[in-house]
């Protein structure tokens, strides 16, 4: 068993995702190699040769790599699955994952298990299915297994401790038929929503984007990462890289708390493996009540401020 | 230019599904089916460019038992032009889908592909990407925005860490985003009209594909359930749970 595993980077550091990714790795079997692939990316393939579960680092730096084109690291990465005889190849269940993963397992005429929660053995997963409704036991018999794996379902391996060699690679695929044209990047002095402890989220309730200050304040005596319902993108409360959901971000931090949300399963989804859950709300009916290990029926504009106040 | 649309039946949103006792599958005898609210933004979005005068024809498609062309019906109420339904038994997998959406491209030869980003029973996130590698063309997933110029599309993504936007050589793929545009309710004169509608069946055979699967579902089991909490009387108790029973802050 040969394990090829793409770090999740900025082409400054590793994405903590990517450890996420490697423990499910390790699950599997203790061959692993990892693939970096971006521009101008040697700092992050440095990084990655100290986690101790890696055995090889492959780096492919070029400019094609640089904004992570689903074209390019799709070939790139069916590419090197066939040179290198890996059985299974594994990336975060990350925008990125689910965005060129497919294309390599179409590449190498595999299906491709999305999302695993668990790894039961060498060829048999868990996966949630139905917004997390289910939870799907699947065994794939192809011979190279390709996996999107979804990061809050497994601990961190070490960052440290590693020292494995750098190998570069010099393949190069570049499509020219999609190029970047630019981005619109969040910039948050918070945690990163999928990796934070704590993470308050707002919904419909909060009525406009501007009352989005009374969490941020809240989130800032937590040290929490502040996130949202769909409901509140939708109305343009906050932008979509807040999202938590079963099609947006999913979190399982050790508090959650949800605001003004009133629980659909699609946002369920998104968090209901969450360590603790509070809710606040003023219909005691809703639904998230029912997930929330300590409900409060109240005003949210009567709450937060006490909440920032007496933390 | 035309414009291609896959579209796949499957239960409506609003429904909780429930696992069979067997653990077999879910259970989805007797329960409410929809068009996947992915494929609807596509529908919407191919039809809106049809309005603007940048398509010219819209083409919906479905893979799956005879059931589907209730869901390829919607797609004609909502406004496309002619549906294609491939025949086969169950759901195929994403690479088959994949497969048989690629023998549709190769005959309807569509200067853009629309699908949904993934299907909200399978939660796979798979098959437009997959049409992608398949027909060496170029894809803009999750999408907030499209928009086509001469020979090329430029598509905003939405992105973890907030929106990307790629620019792609025509004929590409777009997969669509919850943003993306809202989605009209079609009205009784178009659902009379799209009972004449043309609808085409296709089997597996006609796109010479052979339909299979190395991903075997073995079980199907309800998530653990989370218990029932309790409610708090206010701030204070809220903050003393927290410290002192959870443990937490
Ligand atoms: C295909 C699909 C995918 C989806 N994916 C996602 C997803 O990933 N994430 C997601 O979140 N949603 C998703 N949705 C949307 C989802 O179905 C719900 O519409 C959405 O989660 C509702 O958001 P909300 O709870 O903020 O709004 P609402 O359902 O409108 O709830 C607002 C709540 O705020 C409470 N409230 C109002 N005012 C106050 C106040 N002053 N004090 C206290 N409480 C108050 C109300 O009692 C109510 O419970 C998806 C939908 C579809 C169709
Ligand atoms: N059986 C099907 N028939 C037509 N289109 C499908 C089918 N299955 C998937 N698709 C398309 O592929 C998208 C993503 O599906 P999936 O890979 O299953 O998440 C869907 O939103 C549809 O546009």
């Amino acid at each position: 068993m040969s394990i090829l595993v793409i770090a999740e980077h900025d082409n400054q550091a590793l994405n903590p995702a990517t450890l996420k990714t490697l423990a499910a790795a390790e699950q599997i079997g203790s061959d692993i190699t990892l693939l970096v692939a971006g521009e101008s990316c040697q700092s992050v393939a440095d990084e990655a040769a100290n986690v101790a579960v890696v055995k090889r680092v492959l780096l492919a730096d070029n400019a094609a790599y640089g904004h992570q084109l689903a074209e390019n690291l799709g070939a790139l990465v069916a590419q090197l699955a066939k040179q290198g005889d890996y059985s299974h190849i594994l990336a975060p269940a990350t925008t990125t994952g689910k965005n060129f993963m497919p294309r390599v397992a179409a590449l190498l005429d595999v299906g491709q298990v999305s999302d695993i929660i668990t790894v039961e053995s060498e060829d048999t997963f868990k996966r949630p299915i139905y917004a997390g409704n289910a939870i799907a036991t699947v065994q794939s018999g192809d011979a190279i297994k390709v996996i999107t794996v979804r990061a809050t379902a497994f601990d961190a391996v070490a960052a440290q401790g590693g020292s494995a060699a750098v190998d570069a690679v010099d393949a190069v695929q570049s499509s020219d038929k999609s190029s970047f044209v630019g981005e619109q990047l969040a910039a948050s002095e918070r945690p990163e929503l999928t990796a934070a402890e704590v993470v308050i989220s707002g919904g419909r309730g909060m009525q406009n984007g501007d009352n989005f200050k009374l969490l941020e304040a809240v989130a800032d005596k937590l040290g929490a990462a502040v996130g949202a319902s769909r409901a509140a993108v939708d109305a343009g409360f906050v932008p979509n890289d807040m999202q938590v959901g079963q099609t947006g971000k999913i979190v399982a931090p050790q508090l959650y708390i949800a605001v003004g949300i009133s629980g659909a399963i699609q946002h369920l989804a998104g968090m209901k493996d969450s360590k603790v859950i509070v809710a606040i709300n003023k219909d005691e009916d809703a639904p998230i009540f029912q997930v929330a290990d300590y409900g409060l029926v109240a005003d949210l504009f009567d709450v937060l401020p006490a909440l920032e106040s007496k933390l | 230019m035309k414009v291609l649309v896959a579209v796949k039946r499957v239960i409506d949103y609003n429904v909780k599904v429930r696992v069979k006792p067997d653990q077999s599958d879910v259970d989805l005898a007797n329960v409410k089916m929809a068009l996947n609210p992915f494929c609807e933004i596509a529908v919407e979005e191919a039809v809106r460019l049809k309005e603007q005068g940048i398509a010219d024809e819209v083409v919906v498609v479905s893979i799956g038992p005879k059931a589907v062309q209730e869901q390829l019906r919607t797609a004609l109420a909502l406004g496309a032009d002619r549906a294609i339904h491939v025949e086969h038994d169950s759901m195929p997998d994403s690479l088959s889908v994949a497969k048989l959406l690629k023998g549709v491209v190769e005959k309807e030869q569509p200067q853009l592909v629309i699908l949904g980003k993934q299907s909200i029973d399978s939660d796979n996130n798979q098959a437009g990407q997959m049409l992608g590698a398949l027909t060496d063309m170029p894809q803009g997933t999750f999408a907030s925005k499209v928009s086509l110029a001469d020979g090329s599309v430029e598509v905003t993504r939405e992105v973890d860490g907030g929106l990307q936007t790629v620019k792609l050589q025509l004929p590409a793929i777009v997969t669509t985003d919850l943003r993306l545009n809202e989605p009209r309710y079609a009205k009784l004169p178009d659902i009379m009209k799209a009972k004449r509608k043309p609808l085409e069946t296709l089997s597996a055979d006609d796109l010479g594909v052979t339909i299979s699967s190395n991903i075997k579902l073995l079980k199907v089991e309800p998530p653990a359930e989370r218990s029932a909490g309790v409610k708090v009387a206010d701030v204070d108790e809220l903050i003393d749970k927290l410290k002192n029973e959870a443990k937490v802050l």
